[in-house]
């Protein structure tokens, strides 16, 4: 189970500055540091964060593995029509979340 | 007349004003809340920025899922608005039993009881997150303990436990929490040890986390061995320190620093 909180306006006006909140469920493993049985822990981590508005990507980040668990991602987009901002976060281990939520721009 | 009624009226609200400023009194507790800075306080309060709701949203879809022999889910048998309350109401008398349970170890009992499953791991990521969800539908309530007398040999075990000094810095939970509350420890303020917001997130832990282990964290700081992780000692604590934070408001998943 992947759990993904979300902050978003449900509507804008047109070429509003909006802020976009997106938080995520993971463990963001360093791969630096031992289990208890001594050996390193293998990484696992967020590899990349992107926002697309519409399919047009708004935003791209990659990630390492010194950001904290359940990395917490905030920025801002100008609203310009209204659609579907989706959320995707790609990491080790196959790792692909996708959330979507729906905006109204008018 | 007028002249025979003054004193009367003046004592009458002079009282009042006493029983005022005893609950001002009262109200000088301090929350940890309160003692964190302006961003955790809006990240606990914001709940798409508080990553403790990522463990009630995860509790809610256990909740809902059924398991073990029985095949039933919690919410087969437990409508969510009987929730309001229990969290601030816990540690109490198991139903059975003679001895008292927190409520992450009614909820291990419930599914190890009447659904017949596997036991939950003690702070593994489901109970925390079913405790979580559970707590968070008491979230504002005030923090009622029950009056059951069978709780008091408890708590008494609990009051002395916290006055102790223990472990080789010979040091009491009320050392720090008592006399040293609202100083600073290792750039850090000393909270009252006030337990309103458990199941917290802990951002030194990077995840949530139950009470008992917030317990254990402060046993080994103090250079005391810490209890077995079934120790009654945990809960008669936690009846201790619930009875202490009595009255206040009820704020979990917080998030502390």
């Amino acid at each position: 189970m992947t759990q993904v909180l979300i902050n978003a306006p449900k509507t804008a006006r047109k070429g509003e500055v909006i802020e976009l909140k997106a938080l995520i469920l993971h463990v963001m493993e360093t791969g630096f540091r031992p289990g208890t049985n001594g050996r390193i822990i293998p990484r696992n981590i967020i590899e990349r964060f992107t926002a697309s508005w519409n399919g047009a990507e708004i935003l791209r980040m990659d990630l390492s593995p010194a950001i904290a668990a359940n990395p917490f991602v905030s920025f801002f987009a100008v609203a310009t029509e209204s659609g579907k901002i989706t959320f995707r976060w790609t990491g080790d281990e196959g790792f692909v979340v996708e959330e979507s939520v729906a905006i109204d721009v008018a | 007349m007028a002249l025979a009624l003054l004193p009367a009226v003046f004592a009458a609200s002079f009282a009042m004003a006493q029983a005022g400023a005893d609950r001002a009194g009262a109200d000088k507790r301090r929350s940890g809340y309160q003692d964190m800075g302006v961003a955790l306080q809006k990240m606990q309060d914001d709940d798409t920025a508080n990553p403790g709701m990522l463990f009630v949203q995860l509790g809610q879809q256990l909740w809902a899922k059924p398991a073990g022999a029985n095949n039933k889910a919690c919410a087969d048998c437990h409508s969510l608005a009987d929730m309001k309350g229990v969290a601030a109401r816990y540690p109490a008398m198991s139903k059975d039993g003679d001895k008292p349970i927190d409520l992450e170890g009614r909820i291990r009992l419930c599914r190890t009881v009447n659904q017949q499953a596997e036991p939950l791991a003690t702070e593994s990521r489901e109970l925390l997150s079913l405790a979580a969800f559970v707590a968070n539908q008491s979230r504002g309530l005030p923090i009622t303990p029950p009056a059951d007398p069978r709780l008091a040999p408890f708590r008494e075990q609990g009051a002395a436990i916290y006055e102790r000094r223990q472990g080789q810095l010979n040091l009491s939970c009320a050392i720090c929490h008592d006399d040293n509350a609202g100083k600073k420890l290792a750039g850090v303020t000393i909270p009252e040890a006030h337990p309103t917001g458990y199941p917290l997130y802990r951002l030194e832990w990077q995840a949530l986390g139950s009470l008992k282990r917030r317990l254990r964290n402060c046993l080994i700081g103090i250079r005391a061995e810490a209890y077995p992780y079934d120790a009654v000692e945990y809960v008669a604590l936690e009846i201790y320190l619930m009875d202490r934070a009595r009255g206040m408001v009820f704020e979990s998943p917080g998030v502390r620093p």
